[in-house]
């Protein structure tokens, strides 16, 4: 199986603990597959392991990449070969938050434009 | 308004990652956004994560501390803690987190750049391994139990 820290996968596992969710990964643990292989793979409906894929991706286990109409899965590693993807990942966090304190921002500068100052 | 500004991270060296963003405010407006807790705890948790802010407690000022505490519920949430170690409006915030096992420190630099806010931030950790460990763990490191990622994911997917 593919390396990862005992303690991440300890962690991970703990949250994860839906047999489904360990199945996708040990599926993804030999290889990359589609949502539609690991579909069907699972007898589960496309929508349905959409969301598992979903599930595993916010939780940094899994990335997919979408090749055409192809969405495919793979395991997340350790290593230097995943660290842009990592970072990747980071920085999303952050743009989100980000984006979020734009709004708090023009709040403010709104408050202060001239038009509403009350003093 | 014109479109989002970038996000740009860098990973300065093994121990340190940086990221900065431009804000179109001055750095006075982006460091009280920052400063007043109850602006912070309006963004420093986006809604699309899902998971949400229990209390947040900050004395911004140098020598002060905070304490912010994610969850649904006192159960399965998650602390985080430190103290400014200095703070200098409107350009400066550096504090400390303290709950982990090694302290990082975050630096955020307020920088006006005539109306415009470039905010550079610092993460410096103590080891390679912390910095790796706060790359890879971040996502999952949030206190997202089972069911709490099932609602996170009926937000994203709908």
């Amino acid at each position: 199986m593919v390396q990862y820290s005992a303690a991440r996968l300890d962690a991970s596992f703990a949250a994860l603990s839906d047999a489904t969710r360990r199945g996708v990964l040990e599926a993804l643990g030999h290889g990359e597959a589609s949502i539609t292989e690991l579909a069907n793979r699972f007898q589960m409906t496309l929508t349905g392991m959409k969301k598992h894929v979903a599930v595993l991706e916010a939780a940094g286990l899994v990335t997919s990449k979408k090749i055409g109409r192809v969405r495919t899965c793979r395991l997340v590693v350790s290593g230097l070969a995943d660290e842009a993807a990592w970072i990747e990942r980071y920085r999303q966090r952050w743009a989100l938050r980000f984006d979020a304190l734009d709004q708090i921002v023009e709040d403010l500068k709104q408050r202060e434009s001239p038009d509403v100052r009350k003093e | 308004m014109s479109g989002k500004n970038e996000t740009v991270v860098e990973r300065r060296s093994d121990r340190e990652l940086v990221v900065t963003r431009v804000f179109d405010a001055p750095a006075r407006i982006v460091f009280e956004a920052w400063s007043k807790p109850e602006l912070f705890q309006r963004w420093w948790v986006p809604k699309a994560l899902g998971v949400p802010l229990r209390a947040c407690e900050m004395d911004v000022r140098t020598g002060g501390g905070y304490r912010l505490e994610f969850g649904l519920d006192a159960a399965n949430s998650m602390a985080f803690y430190g103290k400014y170690t200095d703070v200098t409006p409107p350009s400066r915030i550096v504090w400390t987190n303290e709950e982990g096992g090694e302290v990082s420190v975050t630096t955020v630099n307020f920088e006006d750049q005539g109306g415009k806010t470039l905010l550079t931030l610092s993460e410096l950790y103590p080891s390679k391994e912390g910095c790796d460990e706060a790359i890879q763990g971040s996502a999952a490191g949030l206190p997202m139990q089972f069911d709490q990622l099932d609602e996170l994911l009926a937000e994203l997917v709908g």
